[in-house]
């Protein structure tokens, strides 16, 4: 069987659960729930998972526990055994990311959701995030509205916005990346098959740190299984990353 | 015993002028929309608004009514943006003061508390802090010495909140799974206001859910209106979830300029009867 490239961005995500045992997983949008059931469902079976809403919930929709927003933001997130997958309008070569406005702050060109959860979030947990469309619209030099906050202003802002900062890894439709280089900058973990180098630098206003690539790899036979007859089999997941 | 049931107009005639309002509920959930289309309809104006922001958002900028606003976000949930918030935002209509979601539950535990302010994590690092240069940080005294965000209180003036069902005196229960923070906003305000589907004898409380639902008791409430398919078009689950279809038909009039004016004749110029009658139009006109 050969993988789309939205099956392997959805092993991707999964990938990102990897080690997390029994914590909360939030994974905000359609590939980062997908991968969060593949990785469940495969190689990281105690995952808890929360629905969006106030449940947790097992891959078939079971209900297993209560987790209204209240609690999310008073005891889930400062207890900090979670790992949340957010979107990103832009973000930036040490992991700041903008989902609150374009723009100056004052007075935004276009306004967007708000900072929501993320500076919370970045500096309590593990924070992921999971960018659809990988383009230098969305990787850019400097963010406009540091929502979800990076290396850079974690050190600035001292230890206690660092002490548990861990902005993890970055999933794309080209690639994954990550900020373990000696200044956190984002480095290059895989490209996706058949995605170059030149196309993501191309799609990045910064440079990024090729020197470990390596090739993202191919869903298992049983992965693609379970993503095209059990988690997605509507294939949602094309509309969001299409082949 | 007080029997503290009223109307939606008689609440919004408490508002003033640079008040600082409440509103409960989340994003495009349980929504006390009845009290907000009431304050359309007063003179009101300059308020600061604080919400886990929705169309109530929306609809206060539409009007005029809102000097501030006090939010994480403004989302329509099934629709990601408001367009009145974003266009209130652009134009600098409005001043805001942004928050992150814990933050802005903290400023208002703070308030409940009686306390200056809480510490948090939550806002280190990011534009919040640059956004408003007036936050402070504050040190630990203890041993670690951590320096953490020091989140005022964030008093009300009024809090206005919807939930399912209530008795006359104010005992007011959610039925849905999320209490969302109406407890807080009420607890961080000098009058409370809530709304319900259903205003129902007291032993009917129990009868429709556990007592872990009585969200608010009547301490906390000042008035009680009965506003049946009050948080329209936002949900209020197990009642009536949100009506997607007039939403979209919001969210499309309130991006057109040349649409607005008919959206807001037709639905906002009238009282809740007129409303509700024009919604049952709308859906008949649909089907």
């Amino acid at each position: 069987m050969s993988a789309t490239r939205a099956e392997i961005a959805v092993v991707a995500v999964a990938e990102l659960f990897r080690g997390d045992g029994e914590i909360v997983v939030s994974p905000m949008g359609l590939v980062p729930q997908l991968g969060a059931k593949l990785a469940r469902l495969t190689f990281e079976p105690d995952l808890l998972m929360s629905d969006g809403e106030a449940y947790l919930v097992t891959t078939d929709g079971v209900v297993e526990g209560w987790q209204p927003f209240r609690k999310m933001l008073d005891t889930i997130v400062p207890h900090g055994r979670r790992h949340v997958v957010m979107g990103a309008n832009q973000i930036d070569r040490y992991g700041n990311q903008n989902i609150s406005a374009i723009g100056d702050h004052a007075r935004p060109k276009k306004q967007l959701l708000g900072v929501r959860g993320a500076p919370g979030n970045t500096v309590n947990h593990r924070t992921s995030y999971w960018v659809p469309r990988h383009s230098s619209r969305v990787f850019v030099d400097t963010v406009d509205v540091v929502s979800g906050v990076g290396y850079d202003n974690a050190a600035k802002a001292g230890p206690s916005a660092e002490k548990f900062h861990d902005v993890h890894r970055v999933v794309t439709n080209l690639g994954v990346f990550d900020f373990a280089t000696p200044d956190h900058s984002m480095r290059a973990v895989s490209l996706h098959p058949g995605v170059t180098r030149d196309e993501v630098a191309a799609a990045t206003t910064f440079e990024i740190d090729f020197g470990s690539v390596v090739t993202s790899r191919e869903p298992a036979d049983e992965e693609l299984r379970l993503i095209r007859e059990v988690v997605d089999p509507k294939s949602l997941r094309d509309k969001e990353v299409p082949a | 015993m007080a029997d503290k049931r009223t109307t939606a107009d008689a609440v919004a005639a408490e508002l003033r002028d640079g008040m600082t309002i409440g509103i409960g509920g989340w994003g495009s959930r349980r929504k006390p929309m009845a009290l907000v289309r009431a304050i359309l309809r007063t003179p009101v104006k300059d308020l600061t608004v604080v919400s886990y922001g929705g169309p109530d958002v929306g609809l206060l900028c539409a009007a005029g009514k809102v000097k501030r606003v006090v939010f994480g976000f403004v989302t329509l949930d099934s629709i990601p943006f408001d367009p009145w918030f974003g266009r209130a935002r652009e134009t600098g209509a409005i001043a805001v003061t942004e928050y992150d979601e814990g933050m802005f539950g903290a400023a208002l535990s703070a308030a409940a508390q009686r306390l200056p302010f809480l510490p948090m994590r939550a806002g280190l690092g990011s534009e919040v802090m640059r956004a408003n240069p007036d936050l402070r940080t504050v040190r630990s005294p203890y041993a670690d010495g951590e320096e953490l965000v020091a989140v005022p209180a964030q008093h009300l003036d009024v809090a206005l909140v919807h939930l399912n069902r209530a008795d006359a005196r104010g005992n007011a229960q959610y039925l849905g799974p999320d209490p969302y923070f109406d407890d807080l906003f009420c607890l961080a305000a000098s009058k409370r206001f809530v709304s319900v589907e259903k205003v129902v004898e007291t032993p009917d409380l129990l009868a429709g859910g556990p007592v872990q639902s009585l969200l608010l008791n009547r301490g906390a409430v000042d008035g009680v209106v009965e506003a049946p398919r009050g948080a329209h078009f936002t949900t209020a689950v197990p009642d009536y979830g949100r009506d997607e279809r007039f939403q979209r038909h919001y969210a499309a009039c309130a991006k057109d300029p040349d649409a607005w004016p008919g959206f807001a004749d037709r639905f906002l110029s009238g009282d809740e009867r007129s409303y509700l009658s024009e919604v049952d139009k709308f859906e008949a006109e649909a089907a």
